[in-house]
């Protein structure tokens, strides 16, 4: 028994050893180095108060908050009548709508750029309004699922008794639907704000040199104008920023809490509900569907109609890039798969931390989403780019940043199902005789392989589709499908950005196929 | 097997939970604990168990100390009061399961979970999916699934606790002709008087951690410890005085035509009926009686009261139970 306990323990140890060590390594140590670079001048620390000042920083930092702000305000009047929809009723095809919805979030942000790209005509000049819409198309699904998870979990019987009180509908929504959903509402609005707050993918593609977030001029003053000094402390500004919103919203999302009941298959809509659900989904679904069916219109359209001779051009050697299309895709597979199971092996020793509660190590894990992608791929350049570790010209660094990136989304989607196999569950295995290794393999593995599954397939679509970190450290010779897309759209002529057209389009199966894939797994899972 | 516990205490986070709990279990003998939620009922199975450390305190099994036996070497059996089956296998995956990492070949395996089917009255489910068992099938799989394994000590909490109505009643005696016919040494914990007393060759009253009192059910109802536990198995006519308690049993109260006392109330309980009378002066007295001719309330009664059904107790000095 005591080496049991004794390997058990080791396991415990490692369980939050192992994060935080690849936290440590690639996560606090580009960001240490990011600071220093913005802090150290000539051996003496100081606030880079010229950057922080000039005029066209303050400008970006206005357009940035600014844009999060309405792009969040936006996103909320266009999911919450899905979320209700959805929260409220069963209809016929509803599980295929909620899995239709989630498709755009994992969708590459360059592939939805070049979706909206692809909605506007030829020569227009690109506005803002195509940013603050590709923003909605992304973070419906979060309000969707946050709200709507909510929403369905809020006791009927509470409405029920405002009424049998004599609350008409409106005051039944006003006096007890909103104030129970608020809570939701905020938490998802945060999160909604913090993706659009760091939006670089959208906007490097959408916004042409007029507009640029925060993030997107770290990216132009280090990759384009190389004043590592101006990035570093724009990226210093980003932190804070960033730093803020996280406190705010990991606040909002506990109070999540609590709240929820289970209750029974939701009723069919009746009477006005009827239209209203046909609206709320109709127009939800055309919004969500019409920038990919642009996008797939128009890589078939060539100069004299329609053809397949933009997906022709993946075989063909280009200017663009130093390797043949076609090759980026296989780098993007591998980079994804090494992602993947780099994403799993940490993820799944911090999710059992996190489930175990150690709560603190969730907040650590997400942190690079929060600090977003593109100031991690330039913390990397500046981290590794000397001894001791010199990744820099290492294929194995992108696969690392992936995987940083998908990280907290495996240990969020692994933590619910490791605290719902209950400690019940193995005590019960134990009073029969199963040993603690027996209870992890007989009991605990076996429960949780529909939730890895899941876990893979968002990790794998999540580094497939990766591009804020990976366009700043992917190496020329082993282009990924986002970077190509990237410089092909940076190109002119029609054809490279027909060429662009084909490469989205065949990411955007790729990462619906993995997606949809593992999500069915979690429908086909048996009810408990 | 001979189940002992030895002035056995649990302290959680400096809270008290058991406190110098010491009693036996004789070989194939039946003990019931009984007691108010938050007790210590379900802890005291978990200890025997092995599933919860001691703080003191000795477990023994047939005189052995198995304090730091850990569970799935302690060969005791528990029957969760959920059931805890596992939803990812079927009927014959679960009540295999002990069979199964006890290291069972697979025909060995078989004729266990038929034989513990059939013992608790579900032969032929093997094949089921347990998240489509009723409560009670899934409480008889649990069963199932313990006996399986062929426990030295079986360890019941609160197995008839999900249950209700006539379904309670008939696991609690299929229960009991099961404990009869394969004279386990059987621990079971319920809030519930009437199942302990049925249940029980002995009962053990735990309160606030402690035992209050260990005996058969005819001496815990002939003589209780304390007026707490007077109350606490359904006694109502108590009158403390001072550091004595005088106890009057329901059935040696008889309300006849007469004057002196009025009718308050009159309740069915199946074939008994619970009258509450009130003395001119003010005392209250419970009634039971039995047949259909009863007083209705506001009735002008008087009241005898036969002086056997009459006797002291000790007053407990903490708070009554609910």
């Amino acid at each position: 028994m005591d080496r049991d306990r004794r390997a058990l323990s080791v396991g415990g140890v490692a369980t939050v050893a192992v994060p935080v060590a690849f936290l440590a390594a690639f996560f606090a140590w580009p960001l240490v180095a990011i600071l220093e670079r913005s802090l150290a001048g000539d051996g003496t620390v100081d606030l880079p108060h010229d950057v922080l000042t000039r005029r066209s920083t303050l400008e970006v930092a206005w357009f940035t908050l600014w844009q999060a702000v309405v792009s969040t305000a936006l996103t909320l009047v266009a999911a919450l009548p899905l979320a209700w929809a959805l929260a409220r009723f069963s209809f016929r095809g509803r599980s295929l709508v909620e899995a239709l919805v989630l498709v755009p979030f994992v969708l590459p942000t360059v592939v939805v750029a070049t979706a909206f790209l692809a909605l506007l005509p030829d020569g227009v000049e690109r506005t803002v309004w195509a940013i603050l819409l590709a923003h909605v198309f992304f973070n419906v699904a979060i309000v969707v699922r946050i709200v709507g998870a909510f929403w369905a979990g809020l006791d009927p019987s509470l409405d029920d008794a405002a009424a049998t009180l004599g609350a008409s509908p409106y005051r039944r929504h006003r006096l007890v639907t909103a104030p129970l959903l608020a809570p939701a509402v905020a938490a998802a609005a945060s999160i909604v704000f913090l993706f659009c707050f760091t939006s670089f993918g959208v906007i490097v593609v959408l916004g042409g040199i007029r507009y640029a977030t925060l993030e997107v001029e770290i990216y132009n003053q280090a990759a384009r104008l190389f004043d590592l000094r101006a990035a570093a402390a724009l990226a210093l500004l980003q932190l804070a920023a960033v730093a803020a919103t996280v406190l705010v919203s990991g606040r909002l999302e506990r109070r999540l809490g609590g709240a929820r009941t289970r209750r029974g298959p939701a009723p069919r809509p009746t009477g006005r509900d009827r239209v209203r659900v046909g609206l709320a989904v109709g127009c939800s679904l055309a919004l969500l569907a019409l920038p990919p069916l642009a996008l797939v219109v128009r890589s078939f359209r060539v100069a004299d109609g329609y053809g397949l001779d933009h997906y022709a051009s993946l075989l063909d050697e280009t200017p663009a890039l130093l390797v043949v299309p076609w090759h980026a895709i296989l780098n993007s597979l591998l980079f994804a798969g090494a992602a993947t199971a780099i994403a799993l092996m940490v993820g799944v020793l911090a999710a059992v931390a996190v489930a175990r509660g150690r709560r603190g190590l969730d907040a650590l894990l997400m942190l690079p989403l929060g600090a977003s992608a593109a100031m991690l791929g330039f913390g990397f350049l500046l981290a590794f780019d000397d001894p001791p570790l010199d990744l820099r010209s290492s294929v194995l660094i992108v696969p690392i940043a992936q995987a940083l990136v998908a990280i907290p989304f495996v240990v969020r989607s692994l933590v619910p199902a490791l605290r719902a196999v209950e400690a019940r569950l193995g005590e019960a295995a134990a009073v029969l005789g199963a040993s603690p290794w027996q209870v992890r393999r007989e009991i605990d593995l076996p429960l949780l392989a529909r939730p890895l599954a899941v876990a893979a397939g968002l990790a794998f679509a999540v580094a497939l589709g990766e591009f804020g970190a990976t366009v700043f450290i992917a190496r020329a010779d082993w282009p990924t499908v986002p970077v190509s897309i990237f410089r092909f759209l940076g190109r002119p002529g029609a054809d490279n950005v027909g060429t662009a057209m084909a490469l989205s389009v065949t990411l955007m199966i790729l990462v619906t196929a993995v997606a949809l894939a593992s999500e069915r797994s979690l429908v086909g899972r048996p009810p408990r | 097997m001979k189940l002992a516990l030895d002035g056995v205490g649990v302290t959680l986070d400096e809270a008290r939970i058991l406190e110098d709990v010491s009693v036996d279990v004789p070989t194939g003998q039946r003990l019931a604990v009984l007691g108010p939620s938050g007790s210590g009922k379900s802890t005291l199975l978990r200890v025997v168990a092995g599933l919860q450390p001691t703080t003191a305190g000795r477990v023994l099994l047939d005189d052995r100390d198995v304090t730091s036996v850990p569970p799935y070497r302690r060969g005791v059996g528990l029957v969760f009061q959920d059931a805890a089956l596992f939803p990812h296998r079927d009927v014959a995956g679960n009540v295999g399961f002990g069979p199964k990492v006890a290291g069972l070949d697979a025909h060995a395996r078989r004729s266990r979970v038929t034989e513990a089917l059939e013992l608790v009255g579900l032969a032929g489910a093997e094949n089921r999916v347990v998240t489509t068992l009723s409560g009670g099938e899934a409480q008889r799989v649990a069963l199932a699934r313990s006996l399986a394994t062929r426990p030295d000590v079986l360890l019941l909490d609160e197995p008839l606790g999900s249950l209700d109505g006539p379904l309670r009643l008939r696991l609690q005696e299929d229960l009991r002709a099961l404990f009869e016919r394969l004279s386990l040494t059987a621990v079971h914990v319920t809030h519930d008087v009437a199942e302990a007393f049925a249940l029980g060759d002995r009962v053990a009253i735990l309160r606030e951690g402690r035992l209050a009192q260990v005996a058969t059910p005819e001496a815990l109802w002939a003589r209780p410890a304390d007026d707490w536990v007077a109350r606490f198995l359904g006694l109502r006519n108590i009158v403390r005085h001072g550091d004595r308690a005088t106890v009057t049993r329901p059935e040696a109260v008889r309300v006849v035509q007469g004057q002196g006392a009025v009718v308050v109330s009159v309740d069915r309980d199946g074939p008994l009926v619970r009258l509450r009378v009130r003395h001119d002066d003010g005392a209250e007295l419970e009634s039971v009686t039995t047949g259909t001719e009863n007083p209705e309330p506001g009735d002008r009664v008087s009241v005898e009261v036969d002086s056997t059904g009459v006797f002291e107790v000790p007053v407990w000095q903490g708070t009554a139970p609910g």
